[in-house]
Formats: C-alpha cells, structure tokens, sequence
C-alpha cells in the first residue's frame, strides 16, 4: 500500500470520528451559550488542549519545522514570540475577559461604551483578521496536500480547498463551539503523540545526545555552523539594519498579537470561570510551550536526517521537512513499510491540523457577525437568542463559502504574509482596545473606536505598500511596484500608532462614565455576575 | 436583577472600599512590573538575535551555542512565570475576590 492511500484512510477516520462528535454536539447545542460558548462547560484541561489545537496550525507545525530545518536557528525564534505571547493573555487578559464578557471580544467592549459604534469595529476587525488567518491557511491546504498526496494538478488543489473548507463549514454551523473544540482537542492529542514519536525517534538514533543531532545538522544541511546561529531567514546581514529592525518588528507583533485574536479570545468563554480560565491558559502554555521545544528536535532532525537538498526539491519553503523526517527515520528504524506508515501519519495529523484551525477562525468570525453586527448593530438588541443563533449557522455558512472562494482566486499568489499581519492587526487594533478598556478608567467610545480602526487601517496600509506585495521577486504580485515602506512587517510602527490612537479618540472627546468603570473592575477583578457555565 | 442605577452605585461603593483597592493593588502590583519584566527579557533576546549575532554564535559547550541556551531560557522563563502566577492568584487574590464578590451578590440581590 502507497503512503498517499494509508494517508487518506487515516485521514476518513479523523474525518469520520470528529463528524460523530460534531453531530452529537448538534444535539447538545440549544442556546446561545452552547453555540459560542460550548455551554461554558468545559474543563481547564480540555479548553487548554483546545487552546493549543487552535493555536498550532499547520503554519507552526510544518512551516516552522520546514524553516527550522533550512534556515536554522530564525524558525525557533518564531515559535519563541507565538509562546511568550501567552503570558500576555494570562496575566492580562484571559480572566478578566472571562468575568465581564459573554460571547465576543466586543463584549467587553460595549461593556462601558456606547454599544453600537464600538460593535460594529470590534466585528469589522474580527472578521477582517479571521478572513486572513484562514485565508492563510487554505491556500496553505491546497499547497500541502497536493505535496502529501501526490496531487499535483490545478483541479486537485481546488478540489482540497473546496473539501476542507466544506468540512470546516459542517464542523462549525452543527457543532458550533461545542463540536469545534473536541475537534481542537482531537487534533492537539494527536498532533503532540505525534510529534512526540517523532522527536523521541530522532533523539535516541542520536543517543540522546542534543550536541551531536545540531552538529549533524550543521554538517548535512550545507550551511554549517550558521544553520545554529540567528541571521539566515529574518534580517539577513544582505538585507542590512532595515531587515534587522523588520525582525523586531515581527517579534513585536508575535508577542503582543496572540492576546488580540480573537479565535483565541473567544476560547475564554468555554470554561465556568476565570479560574478554569487560568488553568486553561497554563495548560496551554505547557502544551504549546513543549510542541514548540519538539518542533526544534523536528526541524533540526530534518536538516540532519534529510538533508536541505532533498528537503527543498520537494517544496522551497520546506514545508513537507517534518513529514520527510517521519518516512526517512520511520524506514531507518523499522524498514519500508514503517517509513510508510509514519509517513501517512504525519501526513495525517497535518491534515487534521489544518481543519480545526480553520474550524476555529469560522466559529469566530461567524459568532461576532452574529452577536455583534447582527443582534447588536443592525436588530440594537432586540433579537431572540434563537434568531441569534440562526443567523451565527448561516453566517459560518457564509464565511466557509467566501473563504474558499477567495482561496480558490488566490491559490496562485504568494499569501503566508497573511498570517504575520493578522498578528499585526491583532496586536495594534485588538489588543490596546481590550487593555485601555479593562485597566484605563478615562477609556470611552471615541478611544475604542480611534484604536480599532486605527491599529486595522496602518496595520493593512503599510502591508499594501511594503515589499511582501510589490516590489520583490517573493511578493504577492512580484511584476508591479508601488511600495514605499521598507519592512515587511508593520508591527513596530502599527502598535505605537494603535495606542496613540485609543489615547488621543480618548482625551478628545468628553465622554466619560466612572460608574461603568466601576462596575467593569470590581465584575472583571472578582467575577461578580460572571456569565455562568448552562446545566444539561 | 435589581436596577441599574442601584447596582451601580454598590459597584461603586465597593470600588471605593478598602478591601477591593487591596486586591486590585496586589492584582496590579504583581502583574504590571512581571509584564514589563518578560517583555523586555524578549525584546533584549529578539534585539541580541538582530544586532549581536557573533556573541549569540558563541558555542558554550558541544553544538550548543548562546543563542540556544538564551532561547531555552525564555521558554523556561515563560513557564516560571506562569507558574507563579498561579501561585500568587490562589494564594492572594482569589481568597480576597471570593469574599468581595460574595458581598457584592448579597447586596445586589437583596
């Protein structure tokens, strides 16, 4: 049996399991609270198990593996910004978003500010970093799977694009937050197990011995001793002080980017309080923090094992590295057919990677579309939970098809950037919107407003105009040039801007309310009328 | 539920107690100089990866150069820190915030 038909069946069985779980979920989801919250009944394992399924995509396991094994050291730095990002939403974030908000980040908003305007730009802002995030993501699908299965033909890539995305949509409007996070939490146990096989593999045909794997490394990879030093992906000396400055300015948006996206925010609300939300966040950090350690033993083990050349003569970005790794020492320790069958395995758990990410981002978008455009916005608050509801299934619904719509449309272009600016917009419109409005008592409408829109816009504008759209060999539309701005990343000026913003909306207009403060910091500090888990 | 005007002015009252500006002072006390601390023990790492690549090249021992022990020691820095967190949040805040918000319920109920 070829690993591609070993592959696929592991994969129908993935597919298969989290379908049952997504239909019995289906009937466990009545109201609101179980749509967008799961009930708010899971445990702070289970929601940190999730915490982790939505956060490592296929980005941070295949491509940070791929870049780790053929640029070294610059893959590790990325994963150490995505885990110290963490302590940022658990110490600032996670519980005293859990005790004074409901279902969407906007909700914590709209807490002390006039509902409508802060709504509507939380909910533009929402689906405007889901819509990249998953756009990231799918055009990364089409790519991978034709590298894992063998498709190779345009048709085969749509038809991926169109069978994830299908998938993700049926996850989503039946399963709602419910089915979505067992899906998460599948996904994480199987990523780590086998991950965790993998790297134990690695390290023992290695004796254990750290040392030796990076020296073999160095040695195999062609670019020696500089494969374990910073400098050969992220501000190369060739690019001079403007491609080092682009580095911090990566690490900025990495670091401060996590606590403001809001499939992450939104994991919050799943548990019955900001205790468990705690827990759930350290949980996550234990996960997160050992996959990130296993996915250097990966990338490194690749370069060793694999060699860059064969690594890059599959894919350039090096994005099939882990999976080599899987079938090279799966056939060294117990033959051919062990190769193969790692091989499918890894290939599988990729697979399921990519669709509880993309799962998530629907659920997130969909749910602010709902609960903040629909229900708050346009109805000001008179819909019935059950319209509610109605309108989140047909807004997942919705987004699933515009999402491979223009998935399908930008297959061809250049689109991994995405990801780093969702960060970026996270980092510069979300994140000082949530934190002025949790610990600054002046904060009001004009401020969160003036931060939202203000982080979204310079964060998009300096993209449009940097070299990752025009102007470079790699862009996406690399045969025009309009760019003006040097660094491919906007963070380092973006989150400035975002604060300012929310500073100056703020002082500038009068509005200013001290007995909503007052309710929002005694309810965030000590979860009075925090919104409790449903009974069943 | 009471009105809003009547919560309000108990959220109030309590904001202003004596109690609550403790937990809030020990809530901040803690978290604001840990978070200022961890970010810039990342940028110092993320800024040392750019600019001081010959010193983050220094092998220390074997194949195991500075720029990897310092990037393990942000990934057992992260873990402390949450740990602590943890420590401090069941030992001094939640006792504190259990008591205020069992007052604040009876209040508001009554």
């Amino acid at each position: 049996m070829s690993h591609e038909t070993l592959s696929t069946i592991l994969f129908v069985v993935f597919v298969a399991g989290t379908l049952g779980i997504t239909f019995w979920a289906s009937r466990n989801t009545k109201t609101a609270a179980d749509y967008y919250a799961g009930g708010r009944s899971f445990s702070g394992l289970q929601n940190g198990l999730a915490i982790g399924g939505d956060y490592m995509s296929a980005a941070s396991f295949l491509g940070i593996a791929g870049i780790i094994a053929l640029s070294g050291y610059d893959g590790f730095l990325y994963s150490i910004g995505f885990l110290v990002a963490w302590l940022v939403a658990l110490l600032l974030v996670a519980e005293l978003m859990r005790n004074s908000g409901k279902f969407t980040m906007a909700d914590v908003l709209a807490f002390r500010m006039s509902p409508r305007p802060v709504r509507t730009a939380a909910g533009v802002s929402t689906i405007v970093v889901s819509i990249f995030y998953l756009l990231a993501q799918m055009v990364g699908a089409g790519a991978l799977v034709g590298l894992l299965l063998g498709i190779h033909s345009e048709a085969g890539k749509i038809w991926t694009i169109i069978g994830v995305g299908l998938l993700m949509i049926v996850y989503v409007v039946f399963g709602g937050m419910k089915g979505t996070t067992w899906v998460q939490i599948v996904k994480a146990v199987l990523l780590m197990t086998g991950a965790t096989l993998i790297t134990l593999l690695v390290l023992g045909k290695f004796g254990f011995n750290l040392s030796s794997l990076l020296g073999e490394a160095a040695a195999k990879s062609g670019k020696g001793d500089a494969l374990l030093e910073p400098g050969l992906k992220y501000g190369t000396e060739a690019q001079g002080i403007a491609g080092k400055i682009d580095l911090i300015s990566l690490g900025l948006a990495l670091v401060l980017g996590t606590a403001g996206l809001p499939h992450i925010l939104i994991r919050f609300y799943t548990v019955p309080t900001a205790k468990d939300a705690r827990k759930s966040v350290q949980w996550g950090i234990g996960i997160i923090g050992v996959f990130y350690l296993l996915t250097l033993v990966l990338g490194f083990g690749a370069a060793a094992l694999v060699g860059g050349k064969a690594i890059t003569e599959q894919d350039k970005a090096g994005n099939t590295a882990a999976p080599q790794l899987a079938e090279a020492i799966g056939r060294e320790i117990f033959g051919e057919v062990g190769g193969t069958i790692l091989l499918a395995v890894i290939a599988a758990v990729a697979f399921a990677t990519i669709l509880a990410v993309v799962a998530g981002l629907t659920l997130a978008s969909s749910s602010s579309f709902a609960h903040d455009l629909y229900a708050h916005v346009f109805k000001r608050g008179t819909a019935t939970e059950r319209q509610e509801v109605v309108v989140a299934r047909i807004s997942a619904f919705v987004i699933g098809a515009v999402a491979i719509a223009l998935s399908i449309f930008a297959q061809s272009l250049n689109v991994a950037f995405l990801v780093a600016l969702a960060f970026a917009v996270a980092a510069s419109g979300n994140l000082p919107a949530i934190l002025f409005s949790l610990f600054w008592k002046r904060f009001n409408t004009a401020g969160a407003v003036s931060a939202i829109y203000g982080g979204l816009v310079t964060s998009v504008l300096l993209v449009v105009f940097s070299p990752v759209v025009s102007g470079a060999p790699t862009a996406m539309f690399p045969d025009v040039d309009f760019h003006w701005f040097p660094l491919s990343n906007p963070g380092i000026v973006s989150i400035p801007v975002g604060f300012l913003a929310g500073y100056l909306g703020t002082i500038l207009s009068k509005e200013y309310n001290a007995s909503k403060y007052a309710e929002i910091e005694v309810r965030s500090l000590t979860g009075v009328g925090a919104e409790k888990a449903s009974e069943h | 539920m009471t009105t809003r005007q009547h919560d309000a002015s108990v959220y109030e009252e309590i904001q202003a107690s004596e109690r609550f500006r403790e937990l809030r002072s020990r809530f901040r006390r803690w978290v604001f100089p840990m978070t200022v601390a961890f970010l810039a023990w990342y940028v110092l790492y993320v800024i040392m990866s750019g600019f001081a690549r010959g010193f983050m090249g220094t092998k220390l021992f074997g194949n195991i150069n500075v720029a990897l022990v310092f990037g393990i020691l942000q990934f057992v820095s992260t873990f402390l820190i949450a740990w602590a967190y943890s420590r401090h949040a069941a030992g001094k805040l939640d006792p504190l915030a259990d008591e205020l918000r069992h007052e604040v319920e009876e209040k508001t109920t009554a």
